[in-house]
């Protein structure tokens, strides 16, 4: 036992590897929240009246709204009055095409790995860059168009697609549906679009990759996702900010319409910064991700690896309102140092036959709180409703917590639901086996938590599940001794 | 190969073994027989490194080199391997990918290109004939739901993948049946050379019928109170441990 410490005291975390910034020249909104920002966010979009004014709107409920304090997750106050809401790397003009993107900019993301250039890119994933506040670049977009899949920045659909915004924005999360929600309507500068129209099936996959780069400025974007009936989409969503002693303020609305037998995947790889090995710096990641699935036989489900920000509070959901209709949640959330994490899903059945399906992983180390906090609802019409729930959680350490809150509320007897939950450590006589065997502590560690959360990376894409398996092990890099 | 001198080593504050001394040369094979509770597993898990026990005496030269010194993981990459009496699970990693693992950063260590997963595959299906392994069994969670007869079989596999100097088998006869014992056996004689050496902890004779011993050794209360050759084994067999006991226990008074 007091071996197990011995080993935790060793603790050296491997610094966070995203953790540089660039200067660019920025254009960039005052610093502070009033409804002259709002005005001068729309404007400098140049935005349609009608969004202003539900901008304004959401803003002004906003303002009677108080802060959520009923995550297991402690913070100092944020002072909202104290950021920037917009901040855009200043191009010439705006960009018609990849060619014409500042290759200042191209590098930042060429630096993270993500090629914006459409040849070089391996394979089939398109994919949208979101830097700061702005879209920088989508790739692929003939290709898609060809099948009729829109796929671009959510301002350029604000201009080109106004009367599919207008009817699905804030369809599946109303501008009133809680405080961070509420201020995402009012101040979200910018987010991926995707629209499949029915009967496609989305050959590649869609992507996005957000990225904070300029200090003292909250990101809030927001991405919209509608499946027409009978089609595909796969979506990936990735992140990353530098590392600053400041803590930033992530708040995003992720919306998701499944229409009848359409199928919608969005995985997340969420790798914001974290905050230093002392608990300093970080993002804060206030995050609302809901999916409905309106029509019958249709599924939506959600995927996700949360091994970033100092804060993460994130229930991705699922509304099953069609008959036979089918939600998923896939989580693994590592913590580690001091971060805190209270996450989950909220599966709410509504129409007859529907099932939902959530194993989350939680994965503490270091002196990390990792919370889920899940609820199951089905509602009086939802014959048959079935739900399954796994919630493990693994601790590394005893300086670390893991805690579950699972609600349910069930109105139709005809229901079935069932609950597992397990915590574990990671024993020493696993990594005792392993160094047995010639592996080092360090990858025998990444060999156990991969292998626990296996269930988890096996939803992912490819490509993604390659990423995350390494991210999960610099995670946790020098977590034991 | 091995010298063990006058080794001493307690968990929690309780000496468990007391002064142990053994001479290994390549080529041989030891057995070590003795009561529940003697020693044997500690002896065993102090040679591969485990950090619970604390070593307060004595020392261990493995090819020259202070055994104790290293760790667990490089004492594997330099030849020592364990076979577990009580092998761990790893839920969701499958024997292939643990031991490509495994296999890989011990060849790193030894100087060798790592193994790509073509060639992997091949060296893995030479050894799979070796002890008769099924791949099926390769390819669930590492331990998961083994028997407890696949579990030694699959340690014995390990073994066959990771070509130690040094094999210390922890009661791999346990719970393996008639025509196992038989099979796992002598996938361990076809690994034997001049150049390795094995130790075999076991509780019973029928064993060393299979993987015959060069010298047996009886430990109790953690010392070695006696040593022979493969008889000794037969006539503990008859005669049970009292005689063995009583001996050391008038020798220590
Ligand atoms: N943490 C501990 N505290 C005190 N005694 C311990 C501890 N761990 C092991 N022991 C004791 O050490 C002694 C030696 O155990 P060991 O497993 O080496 O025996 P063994 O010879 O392998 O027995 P068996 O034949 O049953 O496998 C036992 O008496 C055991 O109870
Ligand atoms: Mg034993």
């Amino acid at each position: 036992m007091s071996k197990d410490n011995q080993i935790l005291e060793e603790f050296t975390s491997k610094e966070y590897e995203h953790g540089w910034s660039v200067n660019y020249e920025a254009d960039e909104a005052p610093i502070g929240l009033n409804e002259d920002i709002i005005k001068w966010i729309s404007a400098k979009k140049e935005e349609p009246q009608w969004l202003l004014d539900w901008r304004l709107k959401a803003f002004r409920h906003w303002q009677e709204m108080t802060e959520p304090e009923w995550a297991n997750v402690t913070y100092p106050k944020i002072d909202l009055q104290a950021l920037r809401y917009y901040s855009a790397p200043k191009q010439a003009k705006k960009p018609k095409s990849l060619d014409e993107i500042d290759p200042e900019l191209l590098q930042i993301y060429e630096r993270l790995g993500i090629s914006l250039n459409e040849q070089k890119r391996l394979q089939g994933i398109a994919v949208d860059a979101v830097l700061d506040s702005v879209s920088v670049g989508t790739t692929f977009k003939e290709t898609l168009s060809k099948l009729g899949i829109i796929f671009c920045s959510f301002s350029e659909a604000v201009q080109e697609h106004p009367e599919l915004v207008k009817k699905y924005l804030g369809s599946v999360v109303p501008m009133t549906d809680n405080y961070y929600a509420a201020l995402n309507s009012a101040v979200f500068s910018d987010g991926s679009f995707c629209y499949i129209p029915s009967g496609v099936r989305c050959p590649m996959e869609l992507s996005t990759y957000f990225r904070i780069n300029a200090a003292n400025t909250g990101q809030f974007e927001r991405t919209l996702i509608v499946a027409e009936d009978d089609s595909y989409v796969s979506y990936l969503e990735g992140c990353t900010a530098p590392q600053r002693d400041e803590n930033q303020l992530h708040a995003a609305v992720v919306e998701i319409y499944a229409a009848k037998n359409a199928e919608v995947k969005y995985s997340t790889v969420q790798n914001w910064f974290p905050g230093d090995k002392e608990g300093k710096g970080g993002i804060y990641n206030f995050v609302t991700k809901r999916g409905i699935c309106a029509g019958d036989n249709s599924k939506i489900s959600w995927t996700q690896v949360e091994t970033g920000s100092a804060v993460t509070w994130k229930y991705p959901s699922c509304i099953l309102k069609g008959d036979n209709s089918v939600g998923e949640f896939y989580s693994v959330a590592v913590t580690n140092n001091y971060q805190q994490a209270d996450t989950g899903t909220k599966m709410i059945h509504i129409g007859k036959n529907t099932k939902s399906r959530i194993v989350s992983k939680g994965i503490s180390a270091g002196k990390s709180q990792n919370s889920y906090r899940g609820q199951v609802q089905v509602m009086k019409r939802a014959t048959n409703a079935r739900n399954f729930s796994q919630c493990d959680s693994l601790l590394m350490g005893d300086k670390c917590g893991a805690h579950t809150f699972p609600y349910i509320d069930i109105q139709n007897s005809t229901a079935m639901v069932e609950h597992e939950a397990t915590t574990s450590k990671i024993g020493e006589d696993q990594l005792f086996y392993c160094n047995q065997r010639g592996i080092s502590t360090e990858d025998a560690v990444a060999l156990i938590v991969n292998g626990y959360a296996k269930e988890v990376l096996n939803q992912l894409p490819m490509e993604f599940a390659v990423e995350a398996q390494k991210l999960l092990a610099l995670t946790l890099e020098g977590s034991v001794g | 190969m091995l010298t063990i001198k006058n080794l001493h080593a307690s968990i929690e504050g309780n000496p468990i073994l007391k002064g142990i001394n053994l001479e290994v040369k390549a080529g041989e094979v030891h057995a070590i027989m003795g009561p529940n509770g003697s020693g044997k597993s500690t002896l065993a898990s102090v040679l591969a490194g485990r950090e619970e026990y604390e070593i307060t005496e004595g020392e261990v030269l493995f090819k020259n080199k202070d055994l104790l010194d290293l760790a667990p993981e490089d004492r594997a990459r330099e030849g020592v391997f364990l076979a577990f009496q009580y092998p761990v699970e790893i839920p969701g990693v499958s024997t292939t990918n643990f031991l490509r693992t495994a296999v890989n950063q011990v060849r790193e260590y030894r100087g060798q290109e790592p193994l790509d997963a073509v060639k992997f595959l091949s060296v893995m299906k030479e050894k799979m004939k070796l002890v008769e392994i099924d791949q099926k069994l390769l390819s669930r969670s590492l331990n998961e739901g083994f028997s407890g007869g696949e579990k030694k079989r699959n340690e014995i596999f390990q073994m066959a993948m990771l070509e130690p100097t040094l094999s210390i088998l922890d009661e791999t006869d346990s719970g393996l049946d008639i025509d196992a014992l038989r099979i796992v056996s002598n996938g361990v004689n076809k690994l034997k050379s001049a150049e390795t050496a094995t130790i075999v902890v076991t509780h019973y004779q029928r064993l060393l019928e299979y993987i015959v011993p060069d010298f047996v050794h009886v430990l109790y209360n953690g010392r070695i109170v006696k040593s022979g050759t493969k008889e000794l084994a037969l006539e503990l067999e008859e005669k049970g441990y009292d005689w063995i006991k009583e001996e050391a226990n008038a020798a220590s008074v």
